[in-house]
């Protein structure tokens, strides 16, 4: 009797189960490890850049400054103009036939991270353009020198403004894996290949891991919907009566 | 020897010259109000005593010493000259308290329990410590500028500049915030008051000085000034003032 489309996913879930299992992990590993160190790129430049060039500074610091901000912008216009497969064949090979033998999984991880930092080099610079002047001015007028005002003033509201945008990028990251099975390393996608091809069971398969990819990014929507609740703040704040006069 | 003193400042905005060449200087204890019409340089000027503008041209001095060389050695100068802005800028990620700490955790380095209690004593002056764990997006105008002075005194400055304290507010709550920088003037706090508050100059201020189109058209005590000014300039801006 001819099998049905359900007769096929059984027997694909279950001789395959804990391999599309491990799949799903290094899909999530690399994905979770690339976005968050991504994310630390991503914010790094956009405080390199954002870093106002004086005209009191001397001239090498200013020279330096400028030098960075060129290879920041280099950075960001490879990584943002070349396909991520690409940039994953370049890195991986480039990497071996230099004798220097990486594993996949290592490649995987550092083609995410640097794509996510340039993507999210841009996203930073645009928040810190977003958040007020006074913000700054206020800071400024008090002392503050540019990293201070960064880190205690400045990058906590741009954060909560990124959240969506960092939910944006993770979901992304997590799909993007997909294309980095062309250097071999073992996630979803990779592993459904291998599966599909034992039994030519191509739809069966990825139907299956099309549900899986889309069970893990609604999961990750609803984590960062949480967090995006959680960073909002309380609408009521509590007067101090210890502190009324009389 | 003066707190402040400025000396040949000139300041342009592309081919506009919103200063020229002033020299102005300020003593310890003094309470001076600028006064003049909007774009009459009075907010530049007074940008300029902490060098959130850079003068085109001149020199900004801090006790006699002479300010610039380096971003530190500027933002040595600001922590020690506070200032009040017309839009308030509390930082709005910080609770009342949080902001009126930042300063002194942040940059003059006070332990926390330091920090707090300079705040809270602060925050009583002005009336706001009951609202410690408000968002200043929570508070009103006159609240958040009262927070702000709070937060600008937490610093302990030498010489505290507002920027107009009280442009932003509606005429209800005007005199709350008014009421709490007179009441820093009898505390002999140096000040720098850039106000459209005629009535508030006059009262307030040890010198009042009048600005029109860059410089300094009359700089005199306030009941000279507001009665017998010498420039007719002067005379013409305050009868429109005093008629309206």
């Amino acid at each position: 009797m001819e099998k049905s489309l359900f007769d096929w996913i059984i027997i694909l879930l279950k001789e395959y189960g804990p391999y599309f299992w491990a799949g799903t992990l290094v899909t999530l590993e690399t994905s979770i490890l690339g976005t968050v160190l991504g994310f630390i790129v991503g914010y790094s430049m956009g405080i390199i850049r954002s870093t106002p060039i004086s005209p009191e500074d001397s001239a090498v610091k200013r020279a330096w400054s400028h030098f960075v901000r060129f290879l920041c912008s280099g950075y960001i216009k490879i990584f943002r103009g070349t396909p991520m497969m690409v940039q994953a064949m370049v890195l991986y090979y480039g990497l071996r036939q230099g004798g220097v033998n990486i594993s996949p999984f290592v490649a995987a991880v550092v083609v995410i991270l640097l794509n996510t930092g340039a993507y999210m080099a841009e996203s930073v610079r645009g928040g810190i353009s977003a958040i007020d002047n006074g913000q700054f001015e206020g800071a400024k007028a008090m002392g503050m020198s540019h990293f201070t005002t960064m880190f205690s003033v400045v990058l906590p509201q741009v954060f909560k403004n990124l959240i969506p945008e960092m939910g944006n990028q993770f979901i992304t990251n997590l799909k993007m894996t997909s294309v980095l099975n062309v250097i071999g390393i073992a996630e979803l996608y990779f592993v459904t290949k291998t599966a599909a091809n034992t039994y030519y069971r191509y739809f069966e398969a990825f139907l299956i891991t099309g549900v899986i990819y889309l069970i893990l990014c609604e999961i990750s929507g609803r984590l960062l919907s949480v967090l995006e609740k959680k960073m909002q703040g309380k609408k009521d704040y509590e007067l101090a009566p210890e502190y009324f006069e009389d | 020897m003066p707190v402040i003193r400025v000396e040949h400042v000139s300041k342009s905005f592309g081919t506009h010259e919103v200063l020229k060449d002033i020299d102005f200087s300020l003593e310890k204890s003094e309470v001076i109000c600028i006064i003049g019409s909007s774009g009459s340089g009075k907010s530049t000027l007074l940008r300029c005593m902490n060098l959130l503008e850079t003068p085109s041209s001149g020199s900004v001095y801090f006790e006699d010493e002479k300010i610039g060389g380096s971003q530190k050695k500027i933002n040595e100068l600001r922590a020690r000259v506070g200032m009040v802005f017309q839009s308030f800028n509390l930082f709005s990620n910080m609770t009342v308290l949080e902001n009126c700490m930042s300063g002194s955790m942040k940059v003059l380095k006070k332990s926390k329990a330091e920090a707090r209690s300079t705040a809270i004593m602060n925050l009583k002056k002005v009336g706001m410590a009951p609202y410690i764990n408000a968002l200043p997006s929570q508070l009103s105008g006159g609240q958040k500028q009262r927070v702000a002075i709070a937060r600008a005194l937490s610093m302990n400055p030498e010489v505290l500049l507002f920027d107009e304290p009280t442009s932003a507010l509606d005429p209800e709550i005007v005199g709350e915030v008014l009421a709490v920088i007179k009441q820093l003037a009898k505390d002999g706090l140096t000040m720098v008051i850039v106000t459209h508050e005629m009535a508030f100059a006059r009262d307030v201020s040890t010198r009042t000085i009048f600005m029109d189109q860059g410089v300094i058209a009359e700089s005199a005590a306030p009941e000279i000034l507001f009665t017998n000014p010498e420039n007719p300039r002067t005379k013409e801006f305050l009868s429109r003032f005093m008629a309206g």
